[in-house]
């Protein structure tokens, strides 16, 4: 992460990470391994079983494109013609409006504007459907991110992507049902909270990602050469028979040990995770292959270009997953704090993302995918509409632009806005308990029934807050 | 989106534009169902509505001086907003919470303390409703919250969140000093040990506080442990490794009333206690070998920081001191040249945060890494976040920006010297600091002789490409062109290219120079290692104040000082001579300064119980979490103060305590009174580190090296690294190092050694207090499949084997070694069916394997398993014929892989 100072860390103990209901259901590898798949919807027991929306819904999984460190979106998205009008001004005492370096030009038949850096997402305006009235709770990088996927910026709490998998399980036991490619920051943000370990995240590193330069060359280098996002996927040793005993004799030492443990929810909880590697082992490889890939759809993400190589591979991995029914998946990318040379630097962060992203898009239309995916782009907040320097924004929270496609959402939409600078969210305000809401019933899910009982209360990802904003759903 | 009110609340007058509201109804009994409310709640339901009363200012002082002390002493433990305890649903964080009140109603009648619940629980009039349920108040405190109640029940409304950076909110100096009130600055708190319901339970004192907090929630203490789970406790938490067979049979078979002492002894004089609690303090210091950023500069003479705090640990080095050497060695007397070097060393915990080398302008550069400074420093001794105020006034604690820019002076006016070349990717070197020359130090780690060649090349490839560029303007000169800047515009590209490399080519030379100064042909390493990183008094001057943190709104020039909320009489004032850090450390390593030993004996007890007492370990502040036991925590840091500061004298009282011999047996009774386990009344257990999880598969199998390697495998390096230069070069060093302790390995930014980075070793960004410790499938597919379990595995095997013949007594000696235990019936008998069938297993597997090898693959398969066969130590194949071995190894490999193995019960 390279994120400015000026923020929090949250330090709260990960003691909820291993809280866990003990849902043993080893059974599940010993089923997989007589070849069966997807059967597990028969069963009820199983925690990730496919379930039943509350709704109908159009959207059947979610892929978030998380842009860590909070773009600009008066550069971007929202287009705040006063701001240029106003440009070099004094605003709230001795700050200065600065107005966006960059042209706004109008796209599609929609004619929705968006800014230059944009050109590729751009031609996708008809199928966007742009917030602009987001608002975050909390101006801090650490607690923002913590927020946005967790609802709360203070307490540990399950993610955004676990309610998800916990509301709706999935289709495809061989793989996790909800993957965070890159995740940059704190575990939390993936965590399933206390909600059972099967429903956390399962983090895959892949290069090119979160962290800039040094720190992504270096981890490329290392532990990357194949460009393969998961390792260990085959042992030279051991094969699928040897493994089967081990993980056998894994299963009769944690039954004893669970016994030991009374009922511990902290106890048990590595089995499944074997279980779920094991599993792993004999579909990652498949999926993860790029290499079955035409040039063009290669060239389509931008792989294999300097700059959007490593952003279009988590593109086109998260369009991979989606398909084998990966119920949430989030890739990120970071660099997006520009406080100084927002010149070069958000021109840089957008030059890396918006070809792979349009290629996304182009992808899962072209396969049918986009009406029942929601892709969902955007960061923990905004950017203020006056400077920080000569050449710099500082974070506002107070009102920015995400935007949704597919899914169900309508496209070519602007929903909400933001005052007449850009600095505050005046209509179609929505927070992020909303926009959470929102998200859930795109999915089927209704944020005030999707309960866990926790600590003898029903916890829910909204706590007690949440509007659905039913107007964004065509 | 709360906070926590009652704590924050000192600042509850302000009234700040731009808020969002804050949710009074997150998860209290009323946001359940509004609609049942009596009729005493319409008051409240009329505040609700946004009427909030107002209360004079003498009747708010009554409140902060009198009733606030109190609730905070008596209450909040029990009925607080923290998220940590909430009993019968009550909150007294805010007025309003008592207004609703809990399960059995309001809490106060303003105005009627008959009438109020709070008050008739206060008095014990009713034999079921008695509060405090440990010990009641004193007739003149109960006399005190029966007049506030009279007066109405003044208190400040609670403070509202910020979130408009927009807005200009400036701290007053009376917010300030009433931010004073704040839990974490008021003075420990000096009192008797408190009563409890069991005399007989407590051993160490404090113990009584852990007792007394259960007395008080109704909860008592589960069994203790056994005794070989105690031991593999306390080996694994001072020492990071298990506890070897022997040290478990002498214990076993030491009947003696200290025999528990005779451990802690000895553990605490091991090498490996400062190995295990120095990576501690490296994760609070950010400790890394690289700045990373952009362009990943090597620091290759940070270890020797590491290797002090390692030695500082181990020397049981006093905490106020230990602090004050790192943030003034440079200026404090010394006895002789080893303690001047040592001094100057400490400093480099100054040097080592991430800076982006490559940023124009030294002036940003500068003010890049006095913010850096200034967030390591008051995050990791004191918990507080001090750097937010850079740009603007804290958002949440009374600090002012002022403050910020207070402190930045003193960093000002130090030279922070961290090495480094200027060349291509590095617009900002400095010197280093050179070592006492009769100081009694290692030179360093050695080079690689093959590595050397590539040095040489290198340096060469940088000395033609300068002498070309030399060549080619004497050239111009020859030809008549004076001004050769003006003439380059008229260069072929060729020529272009001639100067282009020239322009890096000088610090790729120098670079390269210094690696083959610092290392002799023999790849000895020679004086030039000599050096460290750490700082210097610099020009004395003081900081001006940014407006946003600009550089180019330079404001008033503010006095060098410290945070003014946690000032106090022991604050002495900057001299005009000195940069001010002798008087930061004295200020912060004060026996006077409570937030110093909260901080730290919160840390040790964090590492030891598995959370700290505050959970939020890098924030005391207002956004932080409170103490779940707040007199606990202040008895721990008088103890440490009281102990000289000694670390290791805090952590033996707490591991000798009646409180870390707990069994981590759950209950489901105590579970649901205490869901969250804020009280202590088992043992959590605990996740091992990455580090202690590869040291103890390394010492399972025998492969440990408990000697200090000389150096980092990093110290070879230098200039930005790319991802292949660190393969190269790690690949040629690595064996090195590999089977030292984990502590040792390399830690470059963005390039964390896998077997730490899998297991939630922290990128060391930030200050890190508290690891995340997840359990995901990437973790069980690395200990299935990767090359260097087996090899563990292999090892374990093999000695196990080796000492035992018979397959019973192999099992146990495994179990043993893994878990400190000797395995129940139903786990052997797991193991032998695993032994059994193996077999089988791996012929199914082979056969497959080999059927779909095409005749290549299968002569290259046939050449490994020859090569395996001459180098067993080192293979990655055993050839078949070593079943027994093979069968054991995946064994073990499974019992690395077993929650049992990687947690602390």
């Amino acid at each position: 992460m390279d994120l400015c100072n000026n923020r929090i860390e949250l330090s709260t103990g990960r003691r909820e990470m291993l809280k866990s209901l003990s849902y043993g259901f080893g059974w599940l590898a010993f089923s997989g391994l007589a070849g069966a798949r997807s059967f597990a919807s028969s069963m009820i027991d199983d925690p990730l079983a496919p379930k039943r929306p509350h709704h109908t819904a159009k959207a059947k999984r979610v892929i978030f494109l998380y842009m860590s460190g909070a773009p600009s979106h008066v550069d971007t998205f929202d287009y705040k013609p006063e701001l240029a009008k106003r440009d070099g001004q004094a605003y709230r005492g001795n700050a200065k409006l600065l107005a966006s370096p960059w042209k706004f030009n109008r796209h599609g038949d929609s004619g929705l504007p968006i800014s230059e850096l944009f050109p590729g997402v751009a031609r996708h305006a008809d199928d966007l459907c742009l917030l602009h009235g987001m608002k975050a709770g909390i101006p801090a990088h650490a607690q923002a991110q913590m927020q946005l996927h967790t609802g709360s910026f203070q307490f540990v709490r399950p993610s955004m992507g676990s309610w998800a998998l916990y509301g709706l399980g999935t289709s495809n036991q061989n793989l996790p049902g909800y993957i965070t490619v890159n995740p940059g920051g704190a575990a939390n943000q993936y965590g399933s909270g206390f909600l059972p370990a099967t429903y956390q995240g399962t983090p895959v590193r892949l290069a090119g990602g979160n962290s800039r330069g040094g720190g992504q060359q270096a981890r490329r280098g290392r532990n990357n050469q194949s460009q393969n996002p998961i390792e260990h996927l085959e042992s030279d040793r051991n094969g699928a028979a040897v493994q089967r005993e081990q993980l056998a004799l894994l299963r009769r030492l944690e039954r004893e040990r669970s016994r030991r443990g009374k009922g511990d929810p902290a106890v048990e909880t590595v089995l499944e995770q074997y279980e779920l590697a094991f599993r792993m082992q004999t579909e990652v490889p498949g999926v993860v292959d790029l290499g079955t890939e035409d040039r063009k759809t290669l060239e389509m993400y931008g792989i294999g270009e300097d700059g959007t190589d490593g952003f279009g591979r988590q593109c086109l991995l998260a369009r991979r997953f989606a398909e084998e029914g990966v119920r949430f998946i989030e890739v990120s990318a970071g660099g997006w704090d520009t406080h100084r040379n927002m010149r070069t630097e958000l021109a840089n962060r957008c030059g890396a993302v918006d070809k792979p992203i349009a290629g996304l898009l182009t992808d899962l239309k072209r396969r049918n995918m986009l009406d029942d995916t929601l892709v969902v782009w955007g960061g923990e907040f905004g950017r203020t509409p006056y400077a920080q320097g000569s050449d710099g924004r500082d974070h506002n929270a107070g009102g920015f632009t995400m935007w949704m496609a597919g899914g169900g959402v309508k496209g070519g939409y602007e929903y909400g806005s933001t005052d007449e600078t850009g600095h505050k969210a005046v209509e179609g305000v929505m927070d992020i308990h909303d926009w959470h809401a929102t998200l859930l019933h795109s999915l089927g899910l209704n944020h005030e029934l999707l309960t866990f009982n926790h600590a003898g209360r029903d916890f829910r990802l909204t706590d007690v807050h949440g509007n659905v904003h039913s107007d964004i759903f065509a | 989106m709360t906070t926590n009110h009652l704590l924050d609340a000192a600042h509850a007058h302000v009234t700040i534009p731009g808020i969002i509201a804050v949710s009074i109804f997150a998860g209290t009994a009323l946001g359940q169902d509004a609609g049942m409310m009596s009729d005493d709640s319409m008051m409240a339901q009329t505040e609700m509505m946004g009427e909030a009363p107002s209360f004079s200012r003498k009747d708010l002082d009554f409140f902060e001086s009198k009733i606030r002390p109190l609730l905070l002493g008596r209450c909040v433990n029990c009925h607080s907003n923290d998220g940590s305890r909430i009993s019968a649903g009550l909150k007294v964080d805010t007025r309003m919470q008592l207004l609703i009140g809990g399960d059995s109603g309001p809490a106060i009648i303003p105005g009627d303390p008959d009438a109020s619940l709070l008050i008739q629980a206060i008095r014990y009039d009713d034999p079921g409703l008695e509060m405090p349920p440990r010990g009641r108040l004193t007739r003149d405190e109960i006399n005190l919250l029966e007049e506030w109640v009279r007066i109405g029940a003044p208190m400040p409304a609670p403070r509202e969140i910020v979130d408009d950076p927009g807005t200009e909110h400036r701290w007053t100096a009376e917010e300030i000093e009433r931010g004073r009130d704040h839990w974490a600055y008021i003075p420990l708190a000096i009192q008797e040990a408190p009563a409890v319901s069991d005399e007989r339970w407590p051993r160490a004192t404090l113990d009584r506080y852990v007792l007394a907090d259960l007395d008080e929630q109704g909860l008592t203490p589960v069994d203790d442990a056994d005794p070989n789970t105690w031991l593999r406790r306390v080996t694994f938490d001072l020492t990071g490794l298990p506890p070897t067979p022997t040290e478990l049979s002498e214990f076993d078979s030491d009947d003696s009333p200290r025999a528990r002492e005779i451990v802690v002894d000895r553990l605490l004089a091991k090498n490996a206690f400062g190995e295990r609690w120095g990576r501690h303090w490296l994760d609070v210091a950010r400790y890394a070998e690289s700045s990373g950023k952009e362009n990943n500069v090597v620091y290759p003479h940070a270890w020797r920081y590491r290797d002090w705090v390692i030695e500082a640990f181990n020397a049981d080095l006093p905490y106020d001191r230990f602090l004050t050497n790192q943030l003034a060695g440079d200026l404090l007397p010394a006895e002789d040249e080893d303690e001047e070097a040592r001094n100057l060393i400490a400093t480099g915990y100054l040097t080592l945060g991430t800076k982006s080398h490559n940023v124009r302008g030294k002036a940003q550069f500068r003010f890049d890494v006095i913010d850096e400074q200034i967030d390591t420093i008051t995050q990791g001794m004191l918990a507080t976040t001090v750097a937010c105020a850079r740009c603007h006034d804290h958002k949440f604690d009374p600090i002012p920006q002022r403050d910020y820019y207070a402190l930045a002076g003193i960093f000002a006016s130090t030279e922070t010297r961290f090495g480094t070349f200027e060349g291509p990717g590095n617009r900002n070197a400095s010197e280093l600091i050179e070592i006492p020359a009769g100081a009694d130090l290692p030179d360093g780690s050695t080079f690689p002789t093959a590595a050397r060649s590539l040095i040489i090349a290198a340096k060469d490839r940088a000395e033609n490409q300068l002498r070309a560029a030399e060549e080619l303007r004497a050239e111009m000169r020859a030809s008549g062109i004076r001004d050769i800047r003006s003439a380059r515009d008229r260069l072929t590209p060729q020529q272009q290219r001639v100067f282009q490399q020239a322009r890096n080519a000088e610090g790729a030379r120098d670079i390269a120079q210094s690696i083959l100064d610092r290392f002799d042909k023999a790849g000895r390493p020679t004086i030039d290692n000599f050096v460290c990183m750490g700082v210097a008094e610099g020009e004395i001057r003081n900081a001006p104040f940014l407006e946003r943190g600009e550089l180019e709104n330079p404001g008033n020039v503010i006095p060098r000082g410290f945070v003014q909320v946690l000032n106090s009489d022991w604050t002495t004032d900057v001299p005009q001579s000195e940069s001010g850090r002798r008087e930061l450390a004295d200020w912060i390593a004060n026996e006077k300064n409570p937030l110093t030993s909260r901080v730290w004996a919160n840390r040790i007890w964090s590492h030891l119980f598995g959370k700290g007492i505050v959970s939020s370990c890098d924030n005391f502040g207002l956004s932080g979490q409170s103490p779940s036991n707040p007199a606990l925590l202040d008895h721990l840091a008088t103890r440490l103060v009281e102990l000289g500061w000694s670390s290791k004298g805090l952590i033996r009282e707490i591991v000798l305590s009646r409180s870390y011999a707990l069994a981590s047996e759950w209950d489901r009774r105590r579970a649901e009174i205490d869901p969250d386990e804020t009280a202590i009344w088992r043992m959590p257990k605990r996740r091992l580190e990455a580090e202690a999880i590869r040291d103890a598969m390394l010492a399972s199998g025998g492969l440990l090296d408990t000697d200090q390697p000389l150096g980092s495998a990093a110290s070879g390096l230098e200039g930005a690294v790319r991802g292949n230069t660190l393969d190269r070069f790690f690949g040629l060093t690595a064996s090195e190092y590999a089977d030292h302790r984990s502590v040792y390995l390399p830690v470059i930014r963005g390039g964390v050694p896998e077997a730490l980075a899998v297991f939630d070793f922290p990128e060391p960004n930030f200050v890190r207090g508290t690891r995340d410790k997840t359990n995901v499938a990437t973790q069980a597919l690395y200990l299935m499949n990767s090359a260097e379990i087996t090899r563990m595995a292999d090892a374990m095997a093999e000695r196990v084997l080796g000492l035992e013949k018979e397959m019973k007594s192999q099992v146990e000696l495994a179990f043993q070694i893994a878990f400190g235990r000797t395995p129940s019936a139903g786990e052997f008998i797991a193991c032998r069916d695993f032994l059994r069938e193996f077999r089988s297993a791996w012929i199914s597997d082979n056969r497959e394997k080999m059927a779909s090898l095409n005749p290549a693959q299968r002569r290259q398969q046939a050449r490994r398993n020859a090569a395996a066969d001459r180098n067993r130590n080192r293979s990655d194949f055993i050839a078949p014929q070593d079943g027994e071995l093979m069968a054991f190894s995946a064994l073990c490999q499974t019992l690395f892989q077993s929650a049992e193995f990687r947690t602390i019960d």
